[in-house]
């Protein structure tokens, strides 16, 4: 784990509030994230996850937005639809952009790494769900970013096609560990990928949770099973028996 | 289930009773709701014009109409083919297209042009929209007399109508489409850090290529709509000069070749528009296809 690096934020926020016409979503957040540290996002739909991320990623220029915050320059960002260009080829959606020489053989190899190489020259329109995220996993990772923001990157996807992508996002990561800030409102996702849980709550973190534990997990074991139970309260489910 | 399929359709129980048979693939599966419609087979759409036509061919056969109202398809095809081959039809065919395709080209230009200006800036859009809004406003044969004063009577009169004929719908549909751009996808160009040039390379341009083509096929329709009704000013030439030549002199087989040339003349250029359209837009999966 990261965690026992030489400290220095990758992401910090200070005092960062967001209102709509008024209304508070996002109330004087302060938050540090280390460099490299996979940071899940819970929250109860509404209470501004996906606000704090497009904030972060800069796609928020509203006035209403105050406070402040640093990142690194190379941040890429993830949706939740897989948002591919219709009218370009996967190779061309994913190497949109980019300024490096190498642009193709480097996209060629990524798309091998997710699966796509025979989907290389094909027409968005054509991939199913699952594909096309992974072309817009290939397009973010290719960017060799420093902070990857993702928002419910696989909540559109199947069970298992989820779980397939949680996978090859942790294995895509392994190297080059770019901070991960990831939402989601899956709590088993959060528990199976990330360093540190964060929960969203009346505009401010109200929870803030570090896992140790290495990678694979298991859902039975003992730390994962408190904190699921721990979470699912905080974020309103009863959990019965878990 | 043999004394469930007596029931009434509609019957309370339909709903189990589907449920149990589904697996054995009744035959009214196949007819589940198509909600658009398939693709037509090359050609058929020509049906319908050609039962009009019969139709029109057999009322002047059986008398019903006189060749002074109407005349006869076959009659007109008779005469368009003598004009053809005596050399009598080609100088007014290519008059006629010069005019038509010279507007068409410099309304498109311009269309696009001042579309590409107001959709993308801010000072174009605050110039150039209102004036086209204007001009939208103003039919275009209201223009003529204006226009003759400025241009004379000649060509340069008739290009410039078909010109601005075509501007205003090229301008309003590329424009629109430039504005509807999927704000999904302006995100995206930001989050990749595109620089405005490759925004409007890869994006913008792109995603307005759809409302482009809507308002290619309309300015190709467009520009020989115009041209009919120039062609009755001053000229010797053109498909307009000989159908209005003919009908001084009673000759309404002329009068239908000259419609059946502006028909045929319609339909290439949509077709062709179609053939580009379909080859621009291939990355589209085509409804019914
Ligand atoms: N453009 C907007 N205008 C007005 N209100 C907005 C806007 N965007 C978000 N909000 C409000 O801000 C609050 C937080 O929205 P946000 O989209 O960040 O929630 P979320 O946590 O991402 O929820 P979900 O899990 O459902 O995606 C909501 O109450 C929403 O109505
Ligand atoms: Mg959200």
């Amino acid at each position: 784990m990261n965690l026992y690096r030489p400290y220095s934020p990758s992401v910090v926020l200070r005092e960062l509030s967001r209102s709509f016409r008024g209304t508070m979503v996002l109330d004087r957040i302060s938050l540090e994230i280390p460099h490299g540290q996979f940071v899940a996002l819970l929250g109860e739909s509404g209470s501004g996850k996906t606000t704090l991320l497009r904030a972060l990623a800069g796609l928020d220029d509203d006035a209403e937005t105050q406070g402040s915050f640093t990142k690194p320059d190379s941040t890429s960002v993830l949706f939740q639809d897989s948002r591919l260009l219709p009218w370009k080829t996967v190779i061309d959606n994913v190497t949109l952009g980019l300024r490096r020489p190498d642009a193709r053989s480097a996209a060629l190899d990524i798309l091998g790494l997710v699966g796509l190489a025979d989907k290389v020259d094909v027409w968005p329109s054509t991939l199913s769900g699952g594909q096309k995220q992974r072309a817009s996993l290939a397009r973010s990772l290719l960017r060799e970013p420093e902070l990857l923001l993702a928002d419910e990157p696989f909540g559109a996807l199947d069970a298992l096609t989820r779980l397939r992508m949680q996978n090859l996002l942790l294995k895509l990561v392994e190297r080059r560990r770019p901070t991960i800030i990831l939402v989601t409102h899956d709590v088993d996702e959060a528990l199976l990928l990330s360093d540190r849980i964060l929960v969203l709550k009346d505009g401010g973190i109200a929870e803030d949770h570090l896992i140790s534990l290495p990678h694979p997990r298991r859902s039975h074991q003992s730390e994962i099973s408190t904190l699921r139970a721990k979470l699912l309260k905080s974020l309103g489910v009863e959990a019965d028996t878990v | 289930m043999t004394d469930a399929t007596n029931q009434d359709f509609k019957g309370s129980s339909t709903k189990h009773w589907d449920m149990a048979v589904r697996t054995a693939e009744p035959v009214w599966a196949s007819k589940k709701t198509r909600l658009t419609p398939k693709r037509l087979p090359a050609g058929v759409r020509l049906l319908g014009p050609v039962l009009v036509l019969l139709a029109w061919e057999a009322a002047s056969r059986l008398g019903y109409l006189s060749p002074a109202t109407l005349a006869a398809p076959s009659t007109a095809l008779k005469t368009g083919y003598e004009m053809f081959a005596d050399g009598s039809l080609l100088p007014h065919l290519l008059a006629s297209a010069g005019r038509a395709y010279a507007g068409l080209f410099l309304g498109i230009v311009a269309g696009v042009v001042l579309a590409l200006l107001a959709g993308l800036t801010r000072s174009g859009e605050a110039l150039i929209d209102g004036l086209v809004q204007v001009k939208r406003a103003v039919p275009t044969l209201a223009l003529i007399p204006l226009v003759i004063i400025w241009l004379g009577i000649g060509e340069a009169m008739k290009i410039f109508l078909i010109f601005t004929a075509v501007l205003v719908p090229v301008y309003i549909n590329t424009h629109a489409a430039l504005r509807s751009i999927d704000i999904g996808h302006v995100e995206l160009a930001r989050a990749l850090g595109l620089t405005r040039s490759e925004f409007v390379r890869h994006v913008a341009l792109p995603g307005a290529l759809p409302g482009f083509f809507v308002a290619l096929r309309l300015a190709v329709a467009l520009c020989w709509t115009a041209l009919v009704v120039l062609e009755l000013i001053n000229t010797q030439t053109g498909i307009g000069y000989l159908m209005n030549r003919a009908r001084d002199w009673g000759q309404t087989e002329i009068i239908v070749v000259g419609i059946i040339i502006y028909a045929v003349l319609g339909l290439v250029s949509d077709a062709i528009v179609r053939a580009i359209e379909t080859r621009a837009l291939s990355y589209r999966r085509a409804l019914g296809s």
